[in-house]
């Protein structure tokens, strides 16, 4: 009988790969099949989910739709740009506050708000991180982590946009099924979007980033404008979940700045498999119907988010979606040494 | 003006005592120990539960929490970063997840009988309940040892990083790791060694501030701010610095809250950090020259 220790494992690419990842050669509908299965599911199963469920768990899959875009651009800005955001609050604050404030003071509807301050609130979370962006690594994690804690102690001292009781009676979205599917729309496109421009030149300048900047800069491209760049595209998505957030529940307030949107989507990221992005949403989309169905027991719920978290870094690092895509690329077999 | 000068030495050498612990760890192994503010806020409940609950006396219930806060530090060090040194990422993300375990783990209610702190019924007793009068002014006793245990903190530290064996190997491997190791000093040990002191320190700083106040969980997410706010002012791993900085900020937080009120506290803290980060990146005394080269 022969031990692990005489065999080693050998791992071959499919042959449809061509060198670099994300292209192939493709010969037949099988191997185009083979490919767009798994997208297939992932788009058809969003879409699908909402009809399965009552409308109590409708509003919890809007809320870990919001939580999936979190989880992106946490996954795009620590894995593609080498800035890890520990404020993911923050983005959906400004996001939500903006949008919450234009159809208060305004009067618009959330048609017009949401867009605008998706941009607008994406503005001023990349002005307000602009003087840190020259920081990297634990700095930079240090400083986002203050941002959303230090907003709300602003947002109570100056007793302004609602204090601690936030501004009530916002417009909803017109019913449970728009707000579902224009979540679940938003996370698809940015997944999609995410995905084709981490590819493009630009995703490709945002990677050298993270593995050395000094080379980037060597190279006449200046590293803060592309950073900055970086964190807009990052707080789009934050900021179009939390004016979603606001006009969903009606209601604005420093809630918006919990902890829980900055580490819940870190969970969902290192669990679903850091730097696939896909893997952050499939992991927002498992974590928060847990947590909520922990709701009951307080902040059990956040404990064992943790433990989660840190079972995953300790035990699993690569996540799930690393471990997926490799079982579903790669033949797998032990050979004799 | 005297008040100022009192309340403000008061203000900064707490600030003091908040980052000692975190720039010690950070310094030496650069692990950023997340999990900090939670430590300083359990031992707090520790030395409560040990005081009211099982009827304990004082200064032996505060051994005996800080000696636990130690075993903790080594326990963070040996059964999670260990795994994940040289990863920032997850360094920062595990000892943050950590430490919310405990914080959030404190306000547990209802699991085997265990109601949870929560609510301002946590009350650390002063060690000398009584006021001086000093100058024409009142000062509880408690403010004059906050400052005379910073004092001795700071001093202990450099006689123990000076003049000690284990001392001397904590900065041998802060200032080389390679020949550090070279020369026979086990690097996973000092690192838990100063995990475990950092700790420590933490818990020794929440039984010098604390009988000030209560102790509550939140503030265990404040005390984590406190310490990141002066190591980046100070400059990440500069013990001198982080000294300066405690004193910068304690002023400039007493200071604007005398002259504008409480509630701009906060607002002190963000400005003085994006100032500090926009006109001298690495902090007051980093060692980096430039930005660019830091982690």
């Amino acid at each position: 009988m022969t031990t692990t220790e005489d065999k080693r494992q050998e791992r071959l690419d499919r042959g449809i790969k061509v060198r670099t990842e994300g292209l192939y050669a493709l010969t037949s509908w099988r191997e185009m099949g083979y490919l767009l299965a798994p997208r297939a599911f992932l788009i058809f199963g969003l879409l699908l989910l909402p009809l399965l469920v009552d409308s109590y768990w409708q509003r919890v899959l809007c809320i870990a739709g919001v939580y999936a875009l979190l989880a992106l651009s946490f996954d795009f800005l620590a894995e593609y740009v080498g800035l890890v955001c520990l404020g993911g609050a923050f983005f959906v604050g400004c996001g939500g506050y903006t949008a919450g404030l234009l159809n208060h003071y305004l009067g618009w509807s959330p048609f017009f708000t949401i867009p605008i301050a998706t941009v607008i609130g994406a503005v001023i979370s990349t002005l307000i991180l602009l003087p840190c962006l020259r920081l990297r690594g634990v700095y930079f994690a240090i400083v986002s982590f203050m941002f959303p804690l230090l907003i709300v102690n602003i947002i109570i001292a100056l007793n302004i946009f609602g204090g601690t009781e936030g501004i009530s009676a916002l417009a909803t979205l017109p019913n449970i099924w728009f707000d579902q599917y224009l979540i679940f729309a938003a996370v698809i496109i940015a997944l999609f979007v995410m995905r084709r421009l981490v590819n493009e030149d630009i995703g490709l300048i945002f990677r050298s980033i993270k593995d050395n900047d000094q080379a980037v800069r060597a190279s006449g491209i200046s590293i803060t404008l592309y950073k900055t760049k970086a964190v807009f595209i990052a707080s789009l998505m934050g900021c179009f979940g939390g004016a979603y957030l606001s006009h969903q529940y009606g209601w604005l307030g420093i809630s918006l700045f919990a902890m829980d949107f900055s580490i819940l989507p870190i969970a969902a990221t290192v669990m679903g498999g850091a730097g696939t992005l896909v893997g952050p949403v499939l992991g927002a989309f498992m974590l928060t119907p847990l947590s909520e169905a922990l709701r009951g027991f307080g902040q059990l719920r956040v404990v064992l988010y943790c433990l989660i978290l840190m079972g995953f870094i300790v035990y699993k690092p690569e996540g799930i979606m690393n471990y997926l895509q490799r079982k579903y690329h790669q033949f797998e077999h032990w050979k004799e040494v | 003006m005297v008040d100022i000068l009192f309340y403000g030495t008061v203000n900064s050498v707490t600030f003091a005592l908040i980052a000692v612990g975190f720039t010690l760890v950070y310094g030496v192994s650069r692990l950023p120990n997340f999990a900090h503010g939670a430590i300083y806020v359990l031992v707090g409940f520790m030395t409560w539960s040990f005081v009211n609950d099982l009827n304990l006396n004082y200064l032996l219930a505060i051994l005996i929490s800080l000696c636990i806060s130690s075993l903790l530090g080594a326990a963070i060090y040996r059964l999670v970063l260990i795994r994940l040194r040289g990863l920032p990422t997850s360094e920062i993300i595990a000892s943050f997840a950590f430490g919310l375990i405990i914080l959030e783990g404190l306000r547990l209610q209802g699991i085997g009988g265990f109601k949870g702190f929560i609510g301002p019924f946590y009350v650390l007793p002063s060690f000398i309940d009584a006021k001086i009068r000093v100058a024409g002014m009142l000062i509880d006793a408690q403010r004059l040892i906050i400052i005379g245990g910073g004092l001795a903190v700071v001093i202990t530290l450099w006689l123990f990083t000076h003049y000690t064996k284990i001392g001397l190997s904590l900065r041998a491997i802060a200032q080389d790791e390679q020949a550090a190791m070279m020369l026979g000093v086990d690097s996973d040990r000092v690192a838990m060694i100063s995990l475990s002191i950092g700790s420590a320190l933490a818990g020794l700083a929440a039984v010098i501030i604390l009988p000030l106040g209560n102790v509550t969980a939140e503030a265990g997410y404040r005390v984590l701010i406190y310490a990141l706010a002066v190591c980046i002012i100070g400059g990440l791993g500069s013990w001198g610095g982080a000294i300066l900085a405690s004193f910068v900020l304690g002023f400039a937080m007493i200071v604007s809250t005398s002259l504008f009120g409480a509630v701009w506290e906060s607002v002190v803290l963000v400005g003085t950090i994006i100032l500090i980060l926009i006109f001298k990146p690495s902090g007051l005394l980093g060692k980096q020259k430039e930005l660019e080269e830091r982690v």
